[in-house]
């Protein structure tokens, strides 16, 4: 197991980096519970009673699990990577030793689902404490969560891999990411969106993320639903994956 | 005071307890080349940003252009050309742009800029690159473009700090050839650098710094002459250890000890990898050794250098 | 006025970057029509703490104009200041001229205002075109978004000169979040419980959502004023402390 080698490194560097990440990690539930669910949400449930039948809080927080492996995943797999193939060149000194290019992006994107991991299971955690939500629905959420984020952060390791400079990002950031965020029945279901903007979101992997959270702590949903929005989640993390491998070896090692 | 560029009296800079110049008294003429020459940590940087009022004097007297630096540091800034020991370009401008941006920061107008900036283009002989960014650019262009830049508000003096370090030979003497045509044309330099053959080549007076203090000032002919034998005998010696327990080169170092430790004028340095032998004669010197029993595995016999001169100052090496 | 040197750097940098420029403009309207057509749909109209009731586009418009002015001022002061201050030292290259510590700091507060001033009037124009300014007053929510991001370019600025690596920039995350969160952007100052209300109002970015929420909605009085002392005061502090840092820091 090479890819362990590679590992180790962002071991080392995560144990002198963690707390600025950890704070955010157990800001960022709050805060949203906060503004969203118990702000938000009560103007919500006073004018239409929440929605379909659930508190706005309740609506909200599942989803909000996804949206925010989202969003590490992206902060995983865009600057970092950047940072990795371009600014401090860690990638090429990995591969100056015997690991191959596969065994750094394996052992990589390892570390991306660990910190996608812990930044679950703390969100998961604080809204357990608070007692917002309960039941082991909301324990599902977390491998949930790790994938919608898996499913984001290995095309975009693809993408940033094809990319001279960090430009581009800002303007993945804003014209990508910014909408998929706010049109992906997060904040509010897709039905009341236009059709056009529905399809947008059928395509992406967030509303898949946010739906297969919304199920598993408030039901509902049929198997075969389920599991068309796992295939989704997992045909994005498939190909990914293969594009990855690709632009990765055509980059580190032309 | 018109005689006078660059005035320093007892000139001091602290950085907390650590001394980096320690009361250091120099003068610059116009239309010279003056270098200060010194390994790293010498206190050549920090001199030369207090001169380009960039850096305030701790304590002791400091005039550029007959102005103090810590109340006319802009005045005296916009007579400075700087070309920094990093070139510090703007990565996010083109080759052109850097240098007509540059022009407008010292107050040029529009049209002088771009027309200042086409001229130092052919000057570091960048103008077919005169669109690209600076990132692709090679070591030596850099620092072409970053002495172009510091010319742009033709400055009435220049000051370069190390400005060939981390350069190929040949990069390194194109550069030299820039330096000395602007020297030619009455443009006056400051130069910092541990090369002491970049100090030889370019500068007319020198100052030899070591732990913040000058050890010794002239041309590299006076220094030399003055602090060492006109030629120089390096010796490498076999450091494989012999039967009898010690290696050929502390042999080699008690024989030649022997050998010149009486004669007057000779001197023998041992550094890590060779030994030095300063003389008057290398070849006779050499002969001497090998009447002796001295075998050296190679031997070389040269004029002394600036290098030479550090040594005997201070018995360390310009680099380690 | 080597200040506007420092601007004229600026706009010849971003004449390349015209596509992430004209980006920048995409996503405070993306954040209207969101909230507007999709909790506005679940929120109906809501009761603002002056007393009116306001569709829900209405009322979260002027919130997004504060916040989005605060976003550039912050990602404009921060990030590309920190960048040019320790990675590509071009300020280092620049104080080799006259241009002095002074002069730095206004031309980069200067230049993040005229961006942010550009980004505000697009966003005004889209607000007014979906119909959520009420007033004639909705003008003066231009000059207010320069104020605002007066505020936060300054003192953004200022917290930078302190940052020693981007890991640090978590901090300001998690300073900006929670004040766009709970700034009264979303739901009003009403909403809160006592004790937090105080908290909420001593935020810049309250001042900044109340100030043109008063404006664009036409509840006008002399208390917006107040907002723009505060904001005003918090930019000079701001730009006197960058200034002396940025001396300290590379005038040593």
């Amino acid at each position: 197991m090479a890819a362990l080698a590679v590992l180790d490194y962002f071991w080392v560097v995560y144990r002198r980096t963690w707390r600025g990440s950890v704070m955010g990690r157990f800001a960022s539930p709050l805060m949203f519970l906060g503004s969203l669910g118990l702000g938000l949400g009560s103007l919500v449930d006073s004018a239409s009673g929440g929605v379909n039948g659930v508190s706005y809080l309740h609506f909200v927080v599942p989803a909000l699990i996804a949206t925010q492996a989202m969003w590490v995943a992206l902060g995983e797999s865009t600057y970092q990577v950047m940072a990795y193939i371009k600014w401090n060149r860690m990638y090429r000194a990995m591969l100056a030793t015997p690991l191959g290019v596969g065994q750094v992006l394996f052992g990589h994107l390892t570390a991306v689902a660990a910190h996608l991991s812990v930044a679950s299971v703390i969100f998961v955690g604080v809204c357990a404490a608070l007692g917002t939500l309960s039941g082991w629905g909301l324990v599902v959420c977390i491998p949930l969560a790790v994938l919608t984020g898996m499913a984001f952060a290995i095309p975009l390791f693809a993408v940033t891999a094809t990319l001279d400079s960090d430009e581009p990002m800002s303007i993945i950031f804003r014209l990508v990411v910014t909408p998929l965020m706010l049109f992906s029945g997060t904040f509010f279901p897709i039905d009341s969106l236009p059709v056009a903007l529905q399809g947008l979101a059928w395509i992406t992997p967030l509303w898949h993320g946010v739906e297969l959270c919304r199920a598993a702590v408030l039901g509902g949903a049929g198997p075969g639903l389920v599991a068309a929005h796992l295939a989704v989640l997992l045909a994005y993390v498939a190909v990914g994956a293969w594009a990855a491998r690709r632009t990765f070896t055509r980059r580190l090692v032309p | 005071m018109s005689d006078v560029l660059v005035r320093a009296r007892g000139l001091t800079k602290r950085f907390g307890d650590f001394i980096a110049v320690d009361g250091i008294d120099v003068e610059v003429r116009p239309g010279e080349a003056f270098g200060f020459l010194g390994p790293n940590g010498a206190g050549k940087s920090s001199t030369m940003k207090m001169i380009g009022c960039v850096s305030p004097v701790t304590s002791g007297e400091l005039q550029v252009f007959g102005m103090d630096p810590a109340t006319h540091g802009p005045a005296i800034r916009a007579r400075l050309g700087v070309c920094p020991q990093e070139d510090m370009l703007d990565g996010e401008l083109t080759v052109e742009e850097n240098l007509w941006i540059y022009g407008r920061y010292f107050g040029l107008s529009r049209r002088e800029a771009r027309a200042r900036a086409q001229g130092l283009l052919e000057f570091a002989q960048l103008t077919d690159r005169r669109s690209d960014r600076v990132e692709p650019l090679s070591g030596g262009m850099k620092r072409r473009l970053t002495i172009a830049r510091a010319l742009i508000s033709e400055p009435d003096l220049l000051l370069l700090d190390e400005p060939t370090t981390g350069l190929d030979p040949q990069a390194r003497h194109v550069l030299w050839d820039k330096l000395f045509r602007l020297k030619q044309q009455g443009v006056t330099l400051i130069v910092t650098t541990h090369y002491m053959d970049e100090a030889e080549q370019l500068c007319d007076r020198l100052v030899v710094m070591d732990g913040g203090r000058i050890a010794a000032q002239g041309s590299p002919r006076e220094l030399i002459e003055r602090h060492c034998s006109r030629e120089v005998l390096e010796l490498r010696l076999d450091p494989v250890v012999s039967a009898t327990g010690t290696t050929g080169a502390a042999r080699g170092v008690e024989l030649l000890g022997e050998a010149f430790g009486e004669r007057l004028g000779e001197r023998v340095e041992v550094l890590p990898d060779r030994v030095l032998v300063y003389t008057d004669d290398g070849e006779a010197a050499l002969e001497a050794a090998h009447a002796r029993g001295v075998r050296p595995i190679s031997s070389l016999v040269r004029r002394a250098s600036l290098e030479d001169v550090f040594l005997t100052l201070t018995g360390r090496t310009l680099v380690d | 006025m080597l200040a506007a040197r420092v601007i004229e750097r600026n706009v010849l940098a971003y004449r390349r970057l015209w596509v992430a420029f004209l980006t920048g403009f995409a996503e405070p309207v993306f954040y209207l029509f969101s909230l507007g057509l999709g909790v506005g749909a679940l929120v109906h109209s809501v009761t603002t703490d002056a007393g009116t009731t306001v569709e829900y586009a209405t009322f979260v418009a002027p919130a997004l104009l504060a916040s989005s002015a605060m976003n550039g001022a912050i990602f404009d002061s921060t990030y590309n200041v920190f960048f040019k201050l320790r990675y590509a030292r071009t300020y280092e290259a620049m104080l080799a001229t006259p241009i002095g510590p002074r002069d730095l700091a206004l031309g980069e507060i200067a230049w993040s205002l005229i961006r942010g001033a550009m980004y505000s009037a697009a966003f005004l124009a889209v607000a007014v075109a979906i119909g959520a300014v009420d007033s004639w007053w909705g003008l003066l929510a231009l000059p207010a978004a320069v104020f605002i991001a007066l505020a936060f370019s300054a003192v953004g600025m200022f917290a930078t000169t302190f940052m020693r690596s981007f890991l640090d920039f978590d901090f300001i995350t998690l300073a900006i979040q929670p004040m766009f969160l709970f700034s009264a952007t979303f739901f009003p100052l009403g909403t809160y419980p006592d004790a937090l209300r105080l908290l909420v109002q001593a935020t810049p970015l309250y001042h900044g959502v109340a100030l043109e929420r008063g404006l664009m909605l036409g509840e006008v009085g002399w208390g917006l004023l107040g907002h723009v002392a505060y904001l005003a005061i918090l930019g000079m502090i701001g730009a006197v402390g960058v200034s002396r840092r940025l001396a300290r820091l590379l005038l040593s």
